[in-house]
């Protein structure tokens, strides 16, 4: 990557790590797109074949072969830009020479000067906005498997097999700016991109099949002092390996620096089982990647026409399904109940619920309760819901009863909550039978009504638990516990 | 047996109205090859057996009646640098000695659809680096005019083919005159279509920006005839131009009354007396002929030289990166990954190739690619500009294509800046991507054939051709 | 700002074979650093022109946006390949051991 210009972000007293450092992070995402053939040929894009089975002349770097632009991959890769807040912008291809066995053509095809989307932003459900420099397009490796030697890893090994079906996958690489300052962000900025990833369709964004794999740029620095050195943390393949390592090589580089020592800029492997980083290498060993531009394919100039079609088809962002959230219900956006609400696509399903003359809260509540299998679109209607929530919030049916015809409901793909609660025999208790049964219970046992009186509300637990068994959990337990607590106030 | 015709043209008019077969005149040419092959060294094989099919093939269409293409029947010798599915594609090189491809180049599969008939792959300078063919890791090919001589290059054996009578027509590649030079050295006519009229699909790379497929003929009109059915938008390609194949045949034989023709006043130095002398003939008929020439000049062209010898070598460099001995070709076995790519690298390319590569990284690498790579390219558009100048007043150009006459084996093979100087006249058009061919115009030094060359605007064909076909006639050559 | 005819000199060649991963010994890089040289000189000539202002040409023919549709096309024949591949085992090349990383 380019060297990243600085950052003006300052790290708030709470975020500074222990001694006064601020750690500065800048990571860089890699997406394989969600297309169906490759970036610069038509073999399949697909994960999990036979080894060399998507396989052709371009994929394989066969001499004469030519690269031919995938449309739809660019048209991903413009949302992502148009999802980050980039600019979209007139930009060419580059090979990136080096030689690796899992590159088959000895160069890489990539962006470099003029990318495709440049100068965007992602604002963070905790609030902080993180730069984004660049999302460009370029294309995948092979994969090499290493054979013999202790371990199976590359050292030691006795050879290497390649397998190139993913050779020529398209990627797009999120380059952010060093905004990020604590491995809290990182894990949220990484969380939410792949949110938004998943959501435009862009990329299924699955890190444990490596179709979104993470490097880190993490360097320490005394507020008002320059930047430190920076280190690139190789293989965060986990949301939570990024808070891990980047929390590990932060401290790594204090101790360093603590100690007389000096940073060295180098690239390091994060190993998740041992906790740790190790250099990879250093920057005197770095090649000459000779980065220029590629002959073979032409400038993409994206027309405004284009540009506004694509951006015309993007769904809500999680961001804005979050907010819809908040609207209807009144919850806190960050809550978990909307974030799991938003992450299952199921937000329109709690608005059509409401939008159907169900409760709003209640709605969010039995969705994320009862729905997570469901997918983004449940098949039971949303009116068959927003009855039973309204059963539920004028107490025809306590909590307990509600939930019990909920798992009918949903069991059977639909239903009328009415019908099945009376068949159930449930009816909501007046107060006063509720009332009889409080003071019975109060008087089976009296030390868990001292407890209670005392101040231990666990106790009430006991005292519950008997009315519940005396109503066969007709009692709603929100009555019962109004009238025991005006019981003890009293 | 009927006499076999000496050009395309004839013999796929012949072989489709029956008055002879394809097989007949494959075994014509067959035999020509077998009698003077080990002389000429023109092929680095010679496919008897594929021919054969496929002129079988074409003589079972016209007895069942069914449509023939417009070269049906005719032998043609491609240049072992396209790709040819099953058959060996070497380069000329001992990095890709024995390898067979999976697929064919798209010229390949027109040539085929259009009737012809592949006799063979030629011998070529290592990876289409260099003017003389003696970079052939097979053994260097003979002018078959003069077999002490150079055949140029580096499609020297597709040019040599031709003028042995191997085949009427053959494909070569361009990249900075490897088809126009060898034609002229071998009194054959070579033509580089604009860049992007003929697919590169299944062309081995050498400078992706530069490199043409083109092809050589005995006569105007058979490389007219090549030219449209080579031609023509290709998907695979993404620097194919979207137009139709153009009409190139009738040009040939339209004249050039009324034309406005360029004559270079500061064209850079170094041509033979007798080279310039045929120059000022060519001149002289096309005017007696009805055309006008017109005085113009392009003061970048004597830069032409430098911005090619760096641009071709950085795009050859990482071109031929890929023969790192993974997937297919040589491999000389080694401790680790990075020992086999030397090893492989080193044993696999010979001098010229190795010399480009390093000329190329140089150019390329951290620290120098403002001075040379990044220069060159800038070079490279005021000589495009130059020509746009040009054309404003012109409608084609017209100056040697070699400086020399076929030289001696060795004369230039140690000292590579003597040897590039070959290519002074034909780099500009490669570097400004326009059409232009080289038309046989008597003889210079030794009795040796000099070629013309006749330069046009991107698309301009339909010019070239019409000027091509002249200076034949007035050389009293076809018509 | 480096001139173009600059002398490339011997340890610019070892460098560059390096880079090229051409394994030549200390006689040829010699041998290649003297004809390089050479070369590099007549290069000079381009210093002489004023190029400021003037836009790169990396194309000959301006064209843009050339794409294809993400339909999938045949693929080929994994033991047509393998069987060109110098080394092969279980459906993929083999390689010597791999030193170093990549990029």
């Amino acid at each position: 990557m380019s060297d990243s210009p600085l950052s003006l972000i300052v790290a708030t007293e709470e975020q500074l790590l222990p001694g006064g450092w601020e750690m500065i992070v800048g990571l860089e995402v890699h997406v394989e797109l969600a297309t169906a053939t490759k970036l610069f040929s038509g073999s399949p894009n697909r994960f999990g074949d036979e080894p060399n089975i998507n396989i052709d002349p371009v994929t394989l770097g066969l001499p004469g072969a030519l690269p031919v632009l995938n449309k739809h991959a660019v048209e991903l890769a413009m949302r992502i830009g148009l999802a980050l807040n980039c600019r979209i912008q007139r930009c060419i291809f580059h090979r990136k020479n080096y030689f690796y066995p899992d590159q088959p053509k000895a160069y890489q095809i990539s962006q470099y000067d003029l990318p495709l989307n440049a100068d965007g932003f992602l604002a963070l459900p905790s609030g902080a906005v993180i730069g984004v420099e660049r999302a460009h397009m370029e294309e995948d490796t092979g994969k090499s498997t290493h054979i013999g030697g202790a371990t199976g890893r590359i050292h030691g090994s006795d050879y290497s097999l390649m397998d190139f079906n993913r050779a020529g996958v398209p990627l797009v690489e999120i380059v952010s700016r060093p905004d990020i300052r604590t491995s809290e962000q990182a894990r949220e900025y990484v969380s939410e991109l792949r949110a938004i990833l998943e959501v435009i369709g862009a990329s299924d964004a699955k890190m444990e099949e490596g179709s979104m794999r993470c490097d880190a740029n993490v360097s320490v620095h005394k507020p008002g002092t320059p930047f430190g050195t920076r280190c690139e943390i190789k293989n965060v393949n986990s949301i939570r390996a990024i808070g891990r390592a980047i929390d590990y090589e932060a401290r790594r580089q204090i101790d360093i620096i603590d100690s007389g020592g000096v940073i060295r800029q180098e690239t390091r492997h994060w190993d998740d089982a041992e906790g740790r980083t190790h250099t990879l290498r250093t920057k005197e060993d770095a090649d000459d990647y000779r980065y220029f531009p590629e002959p073979d394919l032409v400038t993409v100039d994206p027309s405004q026409e284009w540009i506004e079609a694509v951006r015309a088809a993007l769904p809500p962002l999680p961001a804005a399904r979050r907010a819809m959230l908040q609207e209807l219900t009144g919850y806190d956006p960050q809550s978990e109940a909307i974030i799991v609400a938003v992450e299952r696509g199921q937000h329109e399903y709690v608005k059509a619920i409401a939008d159907a003359g169900g409760d709003p809260v209640k709605a969010l509540i039995y969705v994320t309760q009862a729905f997570a299998e469901a997918g983004a679109s449940p098949a039971v209607p949303a009116a068959d819901i927003a009855a039973l929530t309204i059963l539920e919030r004028d107490n025809k049916l306590s909590a307990t009863q509600a939930k019990t015809v909920l798992a009918e409901i949903v069991a059977n793909g639909g239903g009328d909550a009415a019908a099945i609660a009376a068949a159930k025999g449930f009816e909501a208790m007046d107060t006063s039978a509720v009332e009889a049964m409080v003071d019975e219970a109060i008087a089976a046992d009296p030390d868990a009504w001292a407890k209670y009186c005392a101040g231990e509300e666990k106790a009430a637990g006991a005292i519950v638990g008997r009315i519940m068994k005396a109503s066969k959990g007709k009692a709603d337990g929100k009555v019962v516990s109004a009238i025991m607590q005006s019981r003890r106030g009293a | 047996m009927a006499t076999i015709p000496t050009t395309a043209s004839q013999i796929a008019a012949a072989v489709a109205s029956g008055s002879i077969t394809a097989r007949e005149v494959l075994e014509a040419h067959l035999a020509r090859i077998d009698e003077r092959e080990s002389e000429i060294h023109a092929f680095n094989l010679v496919t008897a057996d594929v021919a054969r099919a496929q002129a079988d093939a074409i003589d079972a269409d016209i007895a069942a009646g069914r449509p023939v293409g417009p070269l049906a029947g005719v032998p043609i010798a491609l240049k072992d640098n396209m790709c040819t599915h099953g058959i060996e594609t070497t380069c000329s090189s001992k990095i890709l000695e024995g390898w067979k491809p999976p697929y064919d180049a798209t010229v390949v599969t027109r040539l085929r659809a259009a009737g012809a008939v592949m006799v063979g792959k030629t011998n070529l300078d290592e990876f289409a680096m260099g003017s003389s063919t003696e970079n052939s890791a097979f053994g260097a090919t003979r002018n078959p005019l003069d077999t002490s001589r150079v055949p140029g290059g580096s499609s020297g054996g597709s040019a040599a083919a031709v003028a042995a009578g191997f085949s009427p027509v053959s494909l070569g590649s361009d990249t900075g005159g490897s088809i126009r030079q060898p034609a002229a050295l071998c009194g054959v006519v070579g033509v580089k279509p604009t860049y992007g009229r003929v697919s590169r699909y299944g062309l081995v790379a050498y400078a992706s920006s530069l490199d043409q497929i083109g092809p050589f003929a005995t006569t105007v009109a058979d490389a007219a005839l090549m030219t449209e059915v080579i031609s023509g938008h290709d998907v695979m390609d993404s620097t194919s131009i979207p137009q139709p194949a153009p009409s190139l045949v009738d040009a040939a034989s339209q004249g050039v009354a009324g034309m406005r023709i360029g004559r270079v006043v500061d064209l850079p130095g170094g041509a033979e007396p007798e080279v310039s002398a045929r120059l000022d003939a060519a001149f002289e008929a096309l005017a007696a002929a009805g055309a006008t020439i017109v005085d113009i000049t392009l003061p970048s062209l004597g830069y032409a030289l430098t911005a090619y010898y760096l641009i071709a070598p950085a795009e050859a460099s990482s071109n031929l990166a890929r023969f790192d001995g993974v997937r297919y070709g040589l491999r000389v076995n080694a401790a680790d990954t990075n020992a086999m790519y030397g090893a492989t690298r080193a044993a696999g390319f010979g001098d010229e190739v190795k010399r480009r590569i390093m000329l190329g990284t140089y150019a390329l690498s951290a620290g120098y690619y403002d001075a040379y790579y990044g220069k060159a390219l800038k070079v490279r558009r005021l000589i495009a500009q130059d020509f746009d100048k040009a054309y404003e007043s012109v409608d084609t150009i017209l100056m040697p294509t070699s400086p020399l006459v076929a030289f001696k084996f060795g004369e230039k093979a140690d000292d590579p800046m003597s040897m590039y100087l070959c290519d002074i006249y034909t780099i500009p058009t490669n570097l400004a991507g326009h059409p232009a061919m080289s038309v046989p115009f008597g003889t210079g030094a030794h009795g040796l054939p000099v070629g013309i060359q006749v330069l046009a605007p991107a698309l301009g064909e339909a010019a070239m051709f019409r000027v091509g076909g002249a200076l034949e006639l007035a050389a009293g050559g076809a018509q | 700002m480096t001139q173009s005819g600059s002398p490339i000199s011997a340890a610019d060649v070892a460098k560059v074979a390096h880079l090229a991963r051409l394994d030549i010994d200390d006689a040829q890089v010699e041998h290649f650093t003297e004809q390089l040289a050479k070369v590099m000189v007549h290069f000079g000539d381009i210093d002489a022109l004023d190029l400021s202002g003037v836009e790169p040409m990396t194309q000959p023919y301006p064209l843009v946006n050339v794409m294809r549709e993400d339909v999938e096309q045949p693929t080929l024949d994994t033991d047509e390949v393998l069987a060109s591949a110098p080394a092969a085992e279980e459906r993929r090349f083999r390689v010597p051991p791999i030193v170093g990383t990549e990029g």
